[in-house]
């Protein structure tokens, strides 16, 4: 590995380690909510959205641990949570297009 | 700018997968004509980069959030077409994994966070770098403002998509089936925030990384020869 290459990564571990950060946002993006906070907005749950937005449940839910705490609830398990999801996402992303790149790539 | 599952109808996420199918072959076709051993450990940092900087959510007043992308340095760094494919993955797996847009809206997702942000900032890049050296600061204002219009063109996107929601999808009686807002208030929401807060983010993430890589080995950027090539082309004009 190049010594560009290496300080990049670890640039990124460090990204990773202070993740937490972005918990504490508590708002919830535009366009992007739950179908209570909807209901709170408009008064009333789309009907195609209900049925839809049940179509999937992901495993680590936002970016915790499954069932885990929210950051309000515990600080420290829900930034472990994140912390954690940024690894796997990192690995799981970083590792796929390794082999891809390994597999297509020239020299 | 997740599109979550029920904000769009099958109109619109359908049409999607029909648009995004054939581009992520083309992308894929390009990865492989074009990737050479020594960019793919940069193409997995892409992937993971863009996934962890997407983490770091970023309140603004009114109770909203959003966070940058990445998209501006990685398809300056590999391309706009191994971009799009690193985004992508990402994309996917915050969606099967973690929940962060929808399954349904994937290729919506990919569409504006990959493929325009992609794009756009590689080619947004271009235009302003024009001839100028590639040590130049000049570059690095580019890198900034393509940051700013990619993550900036996407939310306009993403503000459009979402606000045809109530034209194409209603019941009998006119009560929208998704997103029930309408294009006059998903634009000016979705172009505003970005603009004034996460775009700059974006911005800035983009000159400092680009910065950093231009006083380090400019040869791993897209398009720019590296030493070893330079050399070999001058011996080629000299002979």
């Amino acid at each position: 590995m190049d010594k560009l290459t290496r300080n990049l990564a670890i640039g990124l571990a460090l990204l990773i380690i202070i993740a937490p950060i972005g918990l504490i946002a508590a708002g919830t993006a535009y366009g992007e909510w739950e179908s209570d906070e909807l209901k709170d907005k408009i008064g009333y749950v789309p009907p195609g959205f209900e049925e839809l937005s049940e179509l999937w449940h992901a495993p680590l839910k936002d970016y915790n641990i499954p069932n885990g705490p929210s950051f309000e609830d515990s600080k420290p398990v829900a930034s472990a949570g994140y912390i954690l999801s940024a690894v796997i996402g990192g690995l799981v992303g970083g590792g796929l297009l390794y082999l891809i790149g390994k597999k297509v790539a020239k020299d | 700018m997740h599109i979550p599952d029920g904000y769009l109808g099958p109109h619109t996420y359908i049409a999607f997968w029909i648009i995004m199918i054939p581009i992520w072959y083309h992308a894929g076709n390009k990865l492989t004509a074009e990737l050479k051993s020594r960019q793919v450990p940069l193409l997995a940092l892409a992937a993971a980069f863009s996934f962890v900087i997407m983490m770091f959510n970023v309140p603004i007043p009114g109770g909203s959030t959003g966070h940058a992308v990445g998209g501006g340095i990685i398809s300056i760094v590999i391309g706009p077409w191994a971009s799009l494919i690193a985004i992508s993955v990402t994309l996917v797996l915050q969606a099967l994994i973690f929940g962060d847009g929808g399954i349904t809206a994937i290729a919506t997702n990919c569409f504006n966070m990959g493929l325009v942000v992609s794009f756009v900032a590689y080619y947004t890049y271009k235009l302003i770098s024009g001839n100028s050296v590639i040590t130049s600061y000049t570059r690095i204002i580019a890198a900034a403002i393509a940051g700013w219009l990619s993550l900036t063109v996407a939310s306009l996107c993403a503000g459009f998509e979402l606000g045809i929601q109530p034209i194409l999808e209603h019941t009998a009686e006119g009560v929208p089936l998704y997103m029930p807002y309408s294009l006059s208030v998903t634009v000016p929401a979705m172009v505003l925030e970005h603009a004034l807060a996460f775009s700059i983010l974006e911005a800035v993430i983009t000159a400092i990384i680009f910065a950093y890589i231009q006083r380090t080995d400019t040869s791993v950027f897209y398009g720019e020869k590296s030493e070893v090539e330079m050399n070999k082309m001058k011996r080629e004009v000299i002979a």
